[in-house]
């Protein structure tokens, strides 16, 4: 009682940092510290690694899983889990193929109907989750064997559609920003973002707000111009920057704007958090999952359509293997968390860019893959217990 | 105004209320207590909205009202905070305010004014919250339950029931609490209190009212009433 201000001015004080950190907030940081351990090691036991040619490629690989791992993000939100991203992505894959190549669609209408598809799944699985009250790991579980026989009966007898290597889908993964496209984007996300942060700063002012000091802004914006011009400048030094991980980067901006500046985006949390308190604040929790649900089904067919892109061809093993267990991974090793209500968006992009990282690193390396498994399965295990531990944190 | 008359409800085999009644005054806090099973939680239930009573009549300011869902409740100027609070965890202080309400312009979400509204209220309030942008999970007890008041208000209530406000609190924040209700009466508001501990109810209520086994079981004005009295009413010792 003896303090003087009820509120105080500035609540980025290192104190409150600390405090945050104490408390399991730890945001990004252990990721990007995981980032730079990488490159180092890679970085010294093979000069390839980080070379311009060698980091396009690895933008290239990150796309679709990425994609995936985003959808994933949605569901996790909420506490639950799709496990059947994988096979969606697949089976929305073959559906598209089969449409634009044997059947001679036009490839977009080919596209949105495969997308069409994978939100009827998703919307399958919300009802049976919402309605048949049937645990969300069983839904999906069965979801996983399930597509991928449909994938299979698609496919039948010929097994493998290839997709032309001059059309539509293919060319999606061939295409590159010039330079000068590559520079104005960045130049125009900079500023975006610093025009954005001051017109926020300013009404925020205007209210009689607390800000944070200017030369946080600047540090804000300069971080993100640094790590911008850094990416197109190593990429541009290669064959440019791809149009796949523009498309990636957009869903991720995107989606997080929509989590963090609409009623349906706080509804996601407050579900994840504490479905009781979502309930008796009147909102339709039904009506979020299930929306959840659609959302990542409809990624992860999007994700299937830009890995069916880089392959140029659909085949029975298309959103097969690890790419289910790498895309949760990825969300995972981002900083969502699995215990629902916490996570961004940004955490598909950097838990891919670790994974991806990893995996091609060894494969630079000739790593044998059960190596790599078993690496990529420690990652996964340090991600999860980091997020559990600092729930415990959170609550205690 | 809210009056609740000869109000009953029978719960299979149990009678959890017979025939109770209760005033509730703009301005004054009642403390409703009685032992477990006493009828308290089902009489709140009742004006919240959340069961039906069997019979009985709820009139607000003289006026037959007809609560029959927590919306209706809501509707008419009666706020229920729960033992549990309901508040999300991950979510802040603003969040947990407007949640499920926020104001939104073209369908984003209006930050800043949900901002300063909280502020404004807490301040009135005289809450103290240094940053009110962190997740509720890093507040303390007292401060959750102020949280969970404050949000209360935000309908413009005309009666808040408090269920329990203090029963997992330390001493101090206690007393944040306690202080956070006599501003509640001193807005005007109704405030219905439940509470086993008598020494908070001794230190807030205006007026106290006694339940046993689903009946009233005696009424005291708390400035006048000794604790001996209001125990032996609880457990029925005096007859």
């Amino acid at each position: 009682m003896t303090q003087a201000a009820a509120i105080t001015r500035e609540p980025y004080t290192p104190k409150g940092a600390l405090d945050r950190l104490r408390h399991g907030d730890l945001g990004a940081w252990p990721v990007v510290g995981g980032l730079v351990a990488i490159a180092v090691v890679f970085g010294t036991l093979n000069e390839h690694f980080l070379s311009p040619e060698n980091l396009t490629n690895l933008a290239l690989q990150m796309a679709a899983t990425g994609t995936i791992s985003l959808g994933i993000i949605m569901v996790l939100l909420l506490g639950e889990i799709d496990l059947s991203a994988g096979s969606v992505s697949g089976l929305c894959a073959v559906v598209m193929a089969i449409l634009s190549v044997r059947q001679g669609w036009n490839p977009l209408v080919a596209i949105v109907v495969a997308l069409v598809a994978g939100a009827l799944i998703g919307l399958l699985h919300g009802l049976m989750f919402t309605r048949l009250r049937m645990p969300s790991f069983v839904v999906t579980l069965a979801g996983l064997i399930g597509w991928q026989g449909l994938l299979l009966y698609l496919l039948g007898q010929g097994g493998i559609v290839n997709l032309p290597f001059d059309g539509f889908v293919a060319k999606l993964s061939d295409t590159w920003l010039t330079p000068l496209a590559a520079w104005l984007l960045t130049l125009v996300l900079v500023a975006v973002f610093a025009a954005s942060n001051l017109v926020t700063r300013r009404m925020r002012l205007a209210a009689d707000l607390p800000v944070a000091p200017t030369w946080w802004l600047g540090v804000k914006v300069a971080g993100l111009a640094v790590v911008l011009v850094a990416a197109v400048a190593v990429m541009s030094a290669d064959r440019g920057v791809p149009l796949l991980l523009v498309i990636f980067g957009t869903l991720v901006v995107v989606f997080d704007l929509v989590l963090r500046h609409t009623a349906f985006g706080r509804w996601m949390y407050a579900v994840g958090g504490n479905v009781e308190a979502a309930r008796r604040a009147g909102i339709d929790v039904r009506r979020i999952r299930v929306l959840a649900f659609v959302l990542s089904s409809t990624l992860a067919a999007f994700g299937g359509i830009l890995s069916a892109s880089r392959l140029a061809a659909v085949n029975q093993g298309s959103g097969g293997s690890d790419i289910l267990l790498m895309a949760i991974a990825a969300a995972v090793i981002g900083g969502t968390s699995l215990f629902g209500g916490r996570g961004r968006t940004y955490a598909a992009l950097l838990g891919i860019l670790v994974i991806q990282s990893i995996t091609n690193g060894m494969f630079l390396l000739s790593v044998d893959s059960s190596v790599r498994y078993m690496v990529t399965a420690a990652v996964l295990a340090l991600a999860v217990a980091i997020d559990s531990l600092s729930r415990r944190g959170g609550t205690a | 105004m809210i009056s609740v008359t000869d109000v009953s409800k029978r719960y299979g085999a149990v009678q959890a209320l017979q025939g109770v009644s209760l005033d509730l005054r703009p301005g004054e806090v009642v403390a409703l207590v009685g032992d477990n099973g006493a009828g308290k939680s089902t009489l709140v239930k009742v004006i919240a909205g959340v069961v039906a009573a069997d019979s009985g009549a709820i009139a607000i300011d003289g006026e037959r009202v007809r609560v029959g869902s927590p919306h209706d409740a809501q509707r008419l100027g009666i706020s229920t905070v729960y033992q549990d609070l309901a508040l999300c965890e991950n979510l802040d202080v603003v969040a947990n305010l407007f949640l499920g309400s926020e104001p939104r312009r073209w369908s984003l979400l209006r930050h800043i004014r949900m901002e300063r509204a909280t502020r404004d209220l807490l301040t009135s309030l005289d809450v103290r919250i240094k940053d009110i942008r962190v997740p509720v999970a890093m507040l303390s007890g007292g401060q959750r339950q102020s949280v969970a008041i404050a949000r209360a208000l935000l309908g413009e209530p005309r009666l808040v029931i408090l269920d329990e406000p203090t029963a997992a609190l330390g001493v101090e924040q206690t007393a944040q609490v306690l202080d956070l209700v006599r501003r509640l009466r001193e807005r005007g508001l109704a405030v219905l209190l439940i509470s086993h501990n008598l020494a908070d109810v001794r230190a807030v209520s205006d007026r106290v009212v006694v339940l046993r086994l689903g009946r009233n079981a005696g009424e005291f004005r708390t400035a006048e009433a000794t604790q001996e009295s209001i125990v032996a009413a609880i457990t029925g010792a005096a007859a």
